[in-house]
């Protein structure tokens, strides 16, 4: 069975180039970067690469703002961390009620630290309110942490204004991009953004390396104390294979960028979120139609389980998420949905599907084929479907 | 991606036993669209003989509350009501081979359903919905109460608060309630027997919002929605505001010329007596 692969906002297949780029530096050119021999050279010339590479990717004024990290979660931590301890005499940090828990979770835990944190919320189709935003806005406001593109709806939040507004407050601002990186256009050196967060296996490259940009002139803490790796603000040996590899990946999604890859995926994405909301009665779109990624359809199916859906999609190989409750382990439907305020008969029966430049049409027109009888078979079985 | 044995799948993709018993001898229900999951077990039984001969089930949920209810009308068909009463939820898990820790609440759920269905036949086969005696409520989130935690902690010989939240799905929200679950923790397995709490009925404004729609629902479906499918009606809960309650009528009531004679005159006027005097219908 051919498997149909929709969930690229969890993570993506490696590109074989990225692949290739990777295996001389496990085998052959295994050196320590900080190492004084030729060996180490050609380790160091590739990480240097692969940071101008990144750099390039996300509009950086200079290739030394980016620090490679093992993946978003620490970028995210650092950024946290670097600026309540940058700003110790500032109490106060903004951040969104829908961001991912690598931000929610130490935010949280400043919390019980003495800290005030306030969480802007987003309207019924994913929208950041701005209004609420400015009226949180303060002189003690340490942190301001907003990110990108939401990974479940693939909304785009507007940062180069928020962060415009957080600066004029003296406060630092941080995106996390993990699902923006690669999908939209970012341009950093003509934005007030300080520091943003970015994974690698959301854009070809393996699990287990990220980065961190942080502007020129930011202060900064390390979260990671050790050798004196990417001029002290990371300890700990550089991850070479996975950080040439992240070069490459970052040029590829350049490419791809600049070819209109994105466009096409757009035009498949929406024939599967068209394909699906015509043929499924009950069957919404959480997210506007507009301001998104071209990546991402997250679509709820009134009264059925989301993860009874997924369950019936393996049996065709389709790969997809939901944001129901019974996939996580946690018993709550997802944090997004609920900011949202998703209506409860929709809130447990939420699919997201992703794609990239790797779908085709035949992947999509399968789902709309089998989607469906699937949706059908399991409202038969539903106590509710009596009220549709 | 939960470890399902073959059972469990095979329950999944061909559930047996679905669908609903007409004008059945016992109908018992558990869990809303709010929580996630909910099923709905009719039953056919001999009066004589007291066996039940039929079970059918509906049910809202994921892989292993589907293939929980699914088992369940099997291992109930031809017993009598007394044999089937000492079905465990670890003999329905057992049953599946196993379920995974976190989904054991899955099979929880298909005992209260049979306990609700047979509570239901006792009392002349008016449908009956869940519920705890002596209702004291531990976790809001999901309105679970410390009788169906002590319960879970006997039967399945629970010892942490995370396995109570997988049996109960209790703490499984906020977490607030996480101090008090490991209180009764402690005290059933330190053979403290508890006494009863003997709890005062709540105002109903004083409910949270999952109780309210947890008592709304019970009321439309035992008391409203049988009468207006008399009709070929259905009535959808919408929204509760404070103890406005906002409704909206489906299929033959939502055109009929007396639809809000029906909202006033009888659907109000049902929750208002089963509910509290102070609430009200609005309509969608």
């Amino acid at each position: 069975m051919k498997l149909i692969y929709l969930d690229n906002n969890a993570t993506t297949r490696v590109a074989p180039e990225v692949a290739e780029t990777i295996r001389p530096y496990f085998t052959e050119k295994y050196g320590n970067a900080s190492s004084m021999y030729p060996l180490a050279a050609q380790a160091h010339e590739a990480m240097e690469q692969a940071r101008a590479q990144v750099a390039q990717l996300v509009g950086a004024a200079h290739p030394d703002e980016i620090i490679f990290t093992s993946c978003a979660t620490e970028s995210d931590n650092t950024a946290v961390f670097s600026a309540v301890r940058s700003y110790p005499q500032k109490k106060h940090i903004i951040t969104s009620a829908v961001e991912h828990p690598a931000i929610m979770h130490p935010v949280r835990y400043l919390q019980t630290q003495g800290y005030e944190v306030d969480y802007v919320g987003v309207d019924a189709q994913g929208r950041f309110d701005m209004e609420q935003y400015k009226r949180l806005l303060r002189d003690d406001t340490a942190l301001v942490s907003v990110m990108w593109v939401n990974n479940e709806t693939g909304m785009i939040f507007p940062v180069p204004e928020i962060a415009a507004l957080a600066k004029e407050r003296g406060a630092l601002f941080h995106t996390d991009a993990v699902q923006a990186v690669g999908k939209l256009p970012i341009d950093l050196k003509n934005t007030k953004i300080d520091m943003l967060s970015l994974s690698g296996h959301k854009f070809h490259a393996p699990k287990g390396v990220g980065a961190l940009y942080l502007r020129r002139g930011t202060r900064f803490s390390e979260f990671m104390m050790g050798g004196h790796q990417e001029k002290g603000r990371r300890g700990g040996t550089e991850n070479i294979p996975y950080i040439a590899g992240l070069g490459t990946a970052a040029r590829l999604a350049q490419e791809r960028l600049e070819n209109g890859a994105m466009e096409k995926i757009a035009v498949l994405r929406d024939r599967l979120q068209n394909g699906i909301l015509s043929s499924i009665p009950d069957s919404r779109l959480n997210g506007a139609p507009d301001g998104r990624v071209a990546t991402t359809a997250n679509i709820s199916f009134g009264y059925v389980e989301g993860e009874a859906i997924l369950m019936h999609l393996n049996e065709y190989g389709i790969c997809a998420s939901s944001g129901s409750a019974c996939t996580s382990g946690s018993l709550e439907p997802s944090h997004v949905m609920r900011a949202m305020g998703v209506d409860f008969k929709f809130a447990h029966g939420s699919v997201r599907f992703s794609l990239s430049e790797q779908t085709t049409q035949e992947d999509v027109d399968k789902v709309l084929e089998v989607l469906p009888g699937i949706i059908k078979e399991l409202r038969k079985i539903s106590p509710f479907s009596r009220l549709a | 991606m939960w470890d399902y044995t073959d059972k469990v799948m095979d329950h999944f993709r061909h559930p047996r036993n679905v669908g609903v018993i007409e004008n059945a001898d016992g109908t018992g229900q558990v869990g809303s669209l709010v929580c996630g999951d909910a099923l709905r077990l009719t039953l056919r039984i001999n009066k004589e003989t007291e066996v039940i001969e039929d079970a059918k089930f509906e049910t809202f949920g994921c892989a292993s509350a589907i293939a929980s209810s699914s088992v369940l009308t099997e291992m109930i068909k031809g017993k009598t009501i007394a044999e089937a009463s000492k079905i465990t939820n670890q003999d329905i898990a057992d049953e599946l081979g196993s379920l995974p820790a976190e989904k054991m609440h899955c099979s929880v759920m298909g005992m209260e359903a049979l306990e609700a269905a047979v509570k239901s036949y006792r009392q002349g086969g008016k449908p009956v919905v869940f519920e705890q005696e002596n209702e004291k409520i531990v976790c809001h989130c999901f309105n679970v109460s410390e009788e169906t935690i002590i319960k879970a902690i006997r039967a399945n010989h629970l010892k942490t608060v995370e396995e109570v939240t997988f049996y109960t799905k209790a703490g499984g929200g906020c977490g607030r309630c996480k101090g008090e679950i490991q209180k009764i923790l402690d005290k059933v397995n330190s053979c403290a027997v508890p006494e009863p709490a003997h709890n005062t009925e709540k105002k109903f404004a004083d409910l949270t919002i999952v109780e309210k729609i947890k008592r709304i629902e019970k009321v439309l479906e035992e008391d409203v929605r049988p009468q207006l499918n008399a009709d070929g009606g259905n009535v959808e809960l919408v929204d509760v505001n404070g103890t406005e309650i906002k409704l909206r009528l489906l299929g033959m009531c939502s055109g009929c010329l007396a639809a809000d004679a029906t909202m006033k005159g009888f659907i109000e006027k049902t929750l208002r007596e089963k509910l509290d005097p102070s609430v009200s219908v609005v309509k969608a």
